[in-house]
């Protein structure tokens, strides 16, 4: 039982962060435009968040400020592709140095030079409720939200419509580049909000090792999800969950196999599943353009 | 216009560049690795050991941080094309861009933290060892006699023989204070997941272990962060990492990087460069220690211990193992 909890608990600690990323790779993929930048947004989330928290002693508005930093990188890459039609992976890399390098430059420029945030106190962390902090329901909220706005309202279908025929939502009299606009904007928001879970609840600090990677794992996890956003939010609790497969195996001590073997243990599956049983994934056919 | 008062300013400033390397100092550069120069781990410390030697040995000093391990060369070549005297690599990450850079340019002289390449040191390099075995005993002694449940946790980052000093000399420590006691003992596999290094410390925890150490670099945040959130004891590393959680961390197995460097460069202003060999640095010379913190968090008299303790450390009484091979031999002498 004891076991169960803790696969459980540490597969929700795990997912959230991707759940939020990949979900905002999701919006703006489905608008046709590739975002390649989430690390970089999750990176500057991470921090923003990080730093309101301290500064106003409050875990909410720190989330909120976590997204708005995402948010503040998004609408560079949404200038750059929408606006002058620049290459999407070019801006999005570009985004993902500019993400991490400004993120620390403000680090320093806020906390006399270190390029690590100091530790929130308990209490100043986002609160807990049932044993898991509250951004892992806020994640499975989103995932529902996002879930009905793209299936379910005019504004997700219109959406959707621009990130697979761009010319005839056109000529249909849309805007195609606000649809656009509406899906990188909210994609970068939720980045920050997956890098704020991880620097306000996960941890209580800021450093710029803390997202190494979690931005990339979401783009896999959304291709895994066939551009979705419930089975994309599954394959973040899919991931989540190998995760603390390896880390609660590497913990017996009736199992012996060595740490290095076990920690490719996520990726492996990974391809397993994808590869046997996942089929054929489309993206939205204009995706890029 | 525009133009001819830009470049004036670049001459200006040129000129003035030429005016302070004429004087010619000692110029010493680092390159930090993927923590940065401000990760309140030994980066920083290096960092401040290179400040110190500006200020008392009046050389001049400068850095490279690299974001990721393909940094490395680059931050290398940049400081070698900026004339340094000495280029410091910090962290054993980067011994095979420090090894490649220095048979490149054999006139270089180049020291490495963290790394020995035993017989194969290039004559311009110097290798910099921590016996971190040594505060890592002394951690390992104060968590075996803090601890309540009678079980500690070890988590290390990598499997690699740096990190098995930091193992087995606390897992040693703990012995050596408690016989009885429980080591529980994984590798994360990274240096940079936090959310791994909490789940792994949250499973230890659950186990019943109650003080947990890391020698994880930034996994150590969520380490210290599982302690701190179930309100266990941790057991900090290379740093004073007691700031981290006030309440929680103990202890931290200091390694002083600074003090290493400092004595590196006073010698190298002295004229002596010991290239191709690897200097040790021990308890003996101040480089590993535990944190002036312990003072707030542990009893006086387990205090008084751990000085005798490390009086018989430095005097070679205890020999304090640093490999798998060494503890299985030091843990017979316990029975």
């Amino acid at each position: 039982m004891k076991d169960l909890i803790f696969l459980f608990s540490t597969t929700l600690m795990y997912a959230t962060p991707l759940i939020f990323t990949a979900l905002g790779g999701v919006l703006s993929e489905k608008t046709g435009v590739i975002n390649i930048g989430l690390e970089g947004m999750m990176t500057m989330g991470a921090f923003t968040a990080s730093l309101v928290a301290l500064k106003f002693n409050n875990p909410w508005l720190g989330l909120l400020a976590g997204g708005l930093g995402g948010f503040s990188l998004a609408l560079l890459h949404a200038l750059a592709c929408i606006k002058y039609k620049a290459n999407q992976v070019v801006s999005g890399m570009a985004i993902n140095f500019l993400g991490s390098g400004f993120a620390i430059f403000l680090c320093r420029l806020f906390f006399d030079g270190t390029s690590m945030t100091p530790p929130l106190d308990l209490e100043k962390k986002v609160p807990v409720f049932m044993g898991q902090y509250s951004t892992v329901y806020v994640a499975f909220i989103a995932t529902a939200f996002i879930w009905f706005i793209l299936s379910r309202t005019v504004l997700g279908l219109r959406m959707i419509s621009a990130g697979e025929h761009p010319k005839s939502t056109d000529s249909a009299g849309l805007n195609v580049s606000i649809y656009k606009s509406i899906g990188v904007l909210s994609s970068g928001f939720l980045a920050g909000l997956g890098g704020a879970s991880l620097s306000i609840a996960i941890v209580s600090n800021f450093r710029p090792t803390l997202i190494s990677g979690q931005g990339f794992i979401a783009i896999a996890a959304l291709i895994f999800g066939k551009w979705r956003p419930v089975q994309t939010a599954l394959a973040c609790l899919f991931f989540g969950f190998s995760q603390a497969l390896v880390i609660f195996i590497g913990g017996r001590e009736d199992i012996h196999i060595s740490s290095q073997l076990l920690s490719i243990l996520p990726y492996v599956l990974t391809i397993i599943v994808l590869v046997g049983f996942m089929g054929k994934t489309t993206a939205p056919s204009a995706l890029g353009e | 216009m525009k133009l001819q008062s830009v470049i004036f300013c670049l001459a200006m400033l040129l000129s003035s560049t030429f005016a302070i390397s004429a004087e010619k100092p000692l110029r010493i550069g680092m390159v930090t690795d993927v923590g940065g120069v401000n990760d309140q781990s030994f980066n920083q410390s290096a960092w401040e050991g290179l400040q110190k030697a500006k200020k008392e040995l009046a050389v001049k000093a400068s850095y490279q941080e690299s974001k990721q391990d393909a940094d490395y060369p680059a931050n290398l070549e940049t400081l070698y094309d900026a004339g340094n005297d000495l280029i410091w690599g910090i962290g054993f990450k980067m011994a095979d861009a420090i090894l490649k850079a220095a048979k490149q340019n054999p006139k270089q002289k180049y020291a490495i933290i963290d790394y020995s390449f035993g017989d194969k040191t290039p004559p311009n390099v110097v290798g910099v060892m921590f016996k971190a075995e040594e505060g890592a005993f002394l951690a390992g002694y104060i968590a075996a006699k803090m601890s309540k449940t009678g079980s500690v946790g070890f988590i290390g980052g990598m499997s690699v023989p740096i990190i098995h000093a930091f193992q087995y000399g606390f897992k040693a420590g703990a012995k050596f204070a408690n016989p009885k006691i429980n080591v529980l003992e994984q590798y994360s596999e990274s240096f940079t997941d936090a959310a791994k290094g909490k789940a792994i410390a949250n499973q230890m925890i659950s186990k019943n272990a109650d003080v947990v150490f890391h020698a994880a670099g930034a996994v150590g945040d969520g380490v210290i962060e599982a302690a701190k959130e179930k309100n266990k004891m941790a057991v900090g590393v290379d740093r004073d990492q007691n700031y981290l959680a006030p309440k929680n961390v103990i202890t931290s197995s200091m390694k002083r990087v600074d003090s290493a460097i400092f004595e590196v460069t006073s010698q190298l202003k002295k004229g002596v460069f010991l290239g191709g060999t690897t200097q040790n640095f021990g308890l003996k010379d101040g480089a590993v220690d535990i944190a002036p913190t312990t003072s707030k968090m542990v009893p006086t008299s387990l205090l008084t211990e751990v000085t005798a303790l490390k009086k018989k450390i430095a005097d070679g009484k205890i020999k304090v193992p640093s490999s798998e091979a060494g503890y299985t031999a030091f843990a017979k002498t316990l029975k």
